[in-house]
C-alpha cells in the first residue's frame, strides 16, 4: 500500500465514529485482504480482575475487519453491510498488548461475500479468536459476475 | 408443617435485588463504555443501550455500528447468565449481596464462541435486548439474545451463544 492510498484508507476508517472511538489503525487492504489493529484500552475491559478487554470490543474490531475486506475484492462492491458473523474465542488476549484482526474475502456471489478472519495479540503463533462471516455484496455496475 | 415465615417488607428485597445486579454489572468499564443499562423486572432482565454519536458504523445511513450490536447482545447474554446464577445463590440464601462490592464480585462466564444474525439496520436510536438461558449446565451454557428498537416484535438482531461456567466451588473473593 503506497502512502496516498494509505492515507485513503485510513480515513475511510476515521469516518466511522465506533471504529474511531477504538482506536482503530487500517495495517493493510487490497483484493479481498484487510488488517486493522487496535491498541488496548482499560476502558474496554470486560473482566475487571484479570483486565482482559471484552470480547465484544473484539467483535467490532472482527466486524470492521470483514468489511473492508469485501470492500477491497477486485470486483469493487460498492456497498456492503454484515449478514451475520461467528466468533470462536480461543483464549483472552493478554492485557496491555495491542490486537491485529486479519480478514480475508475468501468467494464472493453476485449478492453475498464469505469473509474469514482471525485475530492476535503480540504472540502471533496462538490466535485470540477466529470469525466467519457472510457479508451482503452490491456489485458495482456493468458487473455481474 | 413449620410455621409461615413472615415475608419481607418489599423495600428490603428489591434493595438486595438491585444490589446483587449493580455488583454484577458495575465493576465491568466496557458496559460503562458503552452506557448500557439494565432494567429489572423480578428476575427479568431487559439490557437498554441509549443511543450515542460514537456507537455509528455507517454516518451516511447513519446505522448502528455491527460491532457495537454485537456486543451489545454479548453483554446481554453474558449479564443474563451471571443474573440467573447469582439470583439463585441469592434466593437460596447462599450469598448476601451486600458482602458484593468492586473487591468481591462474582465470577464472570467466559465466552466460547458468539454468532450474530443482523437482521436490520441498526437505526440511531435506543435498542433493547433480552437473553433466555436456553441450557445452564456444571460447565457450559447456551444462551439465546433478541434485540429490537422501536417494535418488540421487529428485532433487528439476535445472537447465539456457549459459554464456559464460572468455578462456583470457591467463593467469588480469592482468586
Amino acid at each position: 500500500m503506497n502512502d496516498k492510498k494509505r492515507t485513503a484508507a485510513q480515513q475511510f476508517i476515521e469516518a466511522i465514529p465506533y471504529s474511531r472511538a477504538l482506536g482503530m489503525v487500517l495495517e493493510q487492504l487490497g483484493d479481498g485482504v484487510a488488517a486493522i489493529s487496535m491498541p488496548y484500552d482499560a476502558r474496554l475491559v470486560g473482566d475487571p480482575k484479570s483486565g482482559v478487554i471484552h470480547g465484544g470490543a473484539v467483535s467490532a474490531l472482527m466486524d470492521t475487519c470483514g468489511g473492508a475486506a469485501v470492500m477491497s475484492h477486485p470486483r469493487a462492491p460498492s456497498a456492503t453491510a454484515t449478514i451475520d458473523l461467528r466468533i470462536d474465542y480461543m483464549r483472552p488476549a493478554r492485557p496491555g498488548d495491542r490486537i491485529t484482526a486479519r480478514a480475508e474475502c475468501y468467494h464472493v456471489t453476485r449478492s453475498v461475500a464469505f469473509v474469514r478472519a482471525t485475530a492476535h495479540d503480540a504472540d502471533q503463533d496462538r490466535p485470540v479468536a477466529t470469525a466467519t462471516g457472510t457479508f451482503t455484496f452490491d456489485a458495482a455496475k456493468g458487473d455481474r459476475g | 408443617m413449620s410455621p409461615r415465615l413472615r415475608p419481607e417488607p418489599v423495600q428490603i428485597v428489591k434493595e438486595r435485588r438491585d444490589a446483587a445486579l449493580q455488583s454484577l454489572i458495575g465493576g465491568v468499564p466496557f458496559i460503562g463504555f458503552l452506557g448500557i443499562r439494565f432494567d429489572r423486572r423480578g428476575d427479568e432482565l431487559t439490557a437498554v443501550l441509549p443511543y450515542d454519536d460514537k456507537l455509528i458504523g455507517n454516518p451516511y445511513l447513519p446505522a448502528l455500528h455491527g460491532g457495537v450490536t454485537a456486543a451489545f447482545l454479548e453483554v446481554t447474554a453474558i449479564i443474563g447468565l451471571s443474573w440467573s446464577l447469582v439470583w439463585e445463590d441469592m434466593e437460596a440464601g447462599r450469598v448476601d449481596p451486600r458482602a458484593l462490592d468492586a473487591t468481591h464480585l462474582p465470577r464472570l462466564p467466559k465466552t466460547i464462541d458468539f454468532t450474530v444474525d443482523y437482521l436490520r439496520t441498526g437505526l440511531p436510536r435506543d435498542a433493547y435486548a433480552r437473553a433466555r438461558v436456553n441450557r445452564s449446565g456444571r460447565r457450559y451454557a447456551s444462551i439465546h439474545v433478541e434485540a429490537w428498537q422501536d417494535n418488540r416484535a421487529r428485532l433487528f438482531a439476535q445472537a447465539t451463544g456457549h459459554f464456559l461456567m464460572p468455578d462456583r466451588t470457591a467463593p467469588p473473593a480469592d482468586e
